[in-house]
């Protein structure tokens, strides 16, 4: 082989050596895979027409895109950690069994309560409804699950009784995000108590005919589809009747940024980014999922404004 | 690049002439990562906000590479880092620029952009970073130096330390709940300019000799 030749070949090999190495770092360091797309345990989920839309004609989230792209910061901060850390709470729910919610506060019959307990009190109801994420982004999805004011009222409340206080599951050696303080663990999420017992508030037991996925907060979560999808707590192990408004975990975070009504309102801003308008995820559109107005109430105004005549939204945003 | 003689043989071409190569080659292989990505569809739910995250990420931390050429070169004696310099620079601004039209695309055109600047802080100091990036960017080619004196192109390309934390400072507002990344990045930052304040208090003489 001559020098020329061989020289030839090192040089080749360490450009191609130094080119994939510093490639792969930057691609390393800055890619953030999805997860696996999940196969519905049941197939189920498949099976859903693919063409379901809610009545103001958008297309539902297909399961696989509603499963991989979560909030939930107990199972980690990335939107497809929770998806791939889901495991964990699943077998956190598993080892719990059976998963139990506490009634407590200004309630009649306080006491803790098997969730098949809760779910024998009210027939559940399958409710197609927007989700709006403060983010600006939002899905349509087919949630099952039990009207939440059926429930308030088979347990009773007080005269006292103002406010209705969310906890979601405290299990710091499950749930890694939880070993971090960067938000003040457990997350407490609240309602007015009107807001509470409205017909559309939810707390869900399933998702697109499946039992609710751990990275949607199984076994039980809230859903008020009129809020910003943080109000809509998950896993949730306590429901307590408060007099006082409570300090939930966001605008204890970020006062400046999220309020505790957290009503969709395309007029008030967040901080850092417009509410105009918001970019719907149902997997179609490629890159450029399509970008639609935000609706008042995130389009269930006929339904609630009349919660808050007289209120200025602006300040309670 | 004309005034160049062709190199007889890999060898005539100075040492390691495969490097400025080998950097493009890498630092616009993401691009190509992406690109397969979308194709593959495992850009998940929400493709945009994917690709605007990783762009930006690209644009800080090639940023962050470029600022840490010239205290590698001087710590080690290795006259490499300060070759590549230049390359990394450049792949921080064409980041920086593709971060900027994805927002454009996610946004819809210019039209919001008024109001962004105005009103958002976050928006304001991004924005800011990329366009203090700019002068040095036009001004990355060999003639430059030359055209401008190299004590005015040294004063211009320093805008890059204020771009840079600027750059930090959009990264950390833009991370909601867990900061420990952004803070991860500013550090680095820190260390770096911080290497170069105390240089230039301390270090005397040699930087001026060091600093060609």
């Amino acid at each position: 082989m001559s020098s020329t030749r061989r020289e030839f070949l090192k040089y080749g090999a360490q450009f191609i050596g130094t080119a994939a190495a510093f490639g792969g770092g930057l691609t390393l360091l800055t890619r953030r895979a999805a997860p696996a797309q999940e196969l519905s345990a049941s197939g189920l989920a498949a099976e859903v027409p693919p063409h379901q839309t809610d009545e103001l004609g958008g297309l539902v989230t297909p399961f696989a895109l509603a499963t991989s792209y979560n909030n939930f910061y107990e199972l980690g901060w990335g939107k497809g950690d929770p998806a791939r850390q889901a495991e964990l709470l699943r077998r956190y729910i598993a080892a719990q069994e059976p998963w139990t919610v506490t009634f407590g506060g200004e309630v009649e019959r306080p006491g803790t309560y098997d969730l098949a307990a809760l779910l024998g009190w009210t027939d559940e109801q399958e409710r197609t409804y927007r989700l709006r994420c403060v983010e600006a982004w939002s899905m349509v999805l087919p949630w099952r699950g039990l009207p939440l004011g059926e429930l308030l009222r088979r347990v009773g409340y007080t005269s006292q009784a103002r406010y209705v206080q969310f906890t979601s599951v405290f299990a710091p050696d499950a749930l890694p995000g939880q070993r971090s303080s960067t938000l003040d663990w457990p997350y407490v999420e609240g309602l007015r108590l009107d807001e509470a017992l409205h017909p559309l508030t939810l707390l869900a037991t399933g998702l697109h005919g499946e039992a609710l996925p751990a990275q949607n907060g199984a076994p039980l979560r809230l859903v008020v589809p009129w809020k910003y999808g943080f109000k809509s707590a998950k896993s949730v192990t306590h429901i307590t009747l408060t007099r006082e408004q409570p300090a939930t975990t966001w605008s204890v975070a970020a006062p400046r940024e999220y309020g505790f009504y957290a009503n969709v309102n395309p007029q008030v801003d967040h901080p850092r980014w417009s509410q105009a308008s918001e970019r719907r995820l149902d997997g179609t559109g490629g890159l450029l999922a399509e970008r639609r107005e935000t609706l008042m109430f995130n389009g269930y105004a006929d339904e609630v404004s009349g919660l808050y005549t007289g209120q200025d939204l602006r300040r309670d945003f | 690049m004309s005034a160049v003689t062709p190199p007889r043989s890999a060898t005539g071409s100075g040492p390691l002439p495969w490097l400025k190569p080998a950097v493009w080659l890498g630092g616009l292989s993401p691009l190509a990562v992406m690109a397969l990505d979308a194709w593959a569809g495992a850009l998940g739910a929400h493709p945009l906000e994917r690709l605007l995250l990783q762009t930006g990420l690209l644009a800080l931390l090639t940023l962050i590479l470029s600022l840490l050429c010239t205290p590698l070169r001087q710590w080690t004696g290795w006259t490499w880092p300060a070759r590549i310099r230049r390359e990394l620079g450049l792949l921080a601004f064409g980041y920086a620029c593709a971060h900027l039209l994805l927002y454009l695309l996610d946004q819809g055109g210019l039209g919001g952009l008024p109001a962004d600047i105005a009103e958002r802080p976050f928006i304001t100091v991004g924005l800011l970073a990329l366009a203090l990036l700019l002068p040095a960017a036009l001004t990355s080619g060999k003639g430059s130096v030359r055209r401008l004196g190299f004590a005015r192109w040294q004063r211009l390309h320093r805008l890059v330390y204020p771009a840079a934390a600027l750059g930090a400072l959009h990264f950390y507002w833009g991370v909601k709940g867990d900061k420990a990344e952004p803070l991860l990045y500013a550090g680095a930052l820190a260390v770096l300019l911080g290497w170069r304040v105390w240089r230039s208090r301390f270090g005397g003489r040699r930087v001026k000799r060091d600093s060609k």
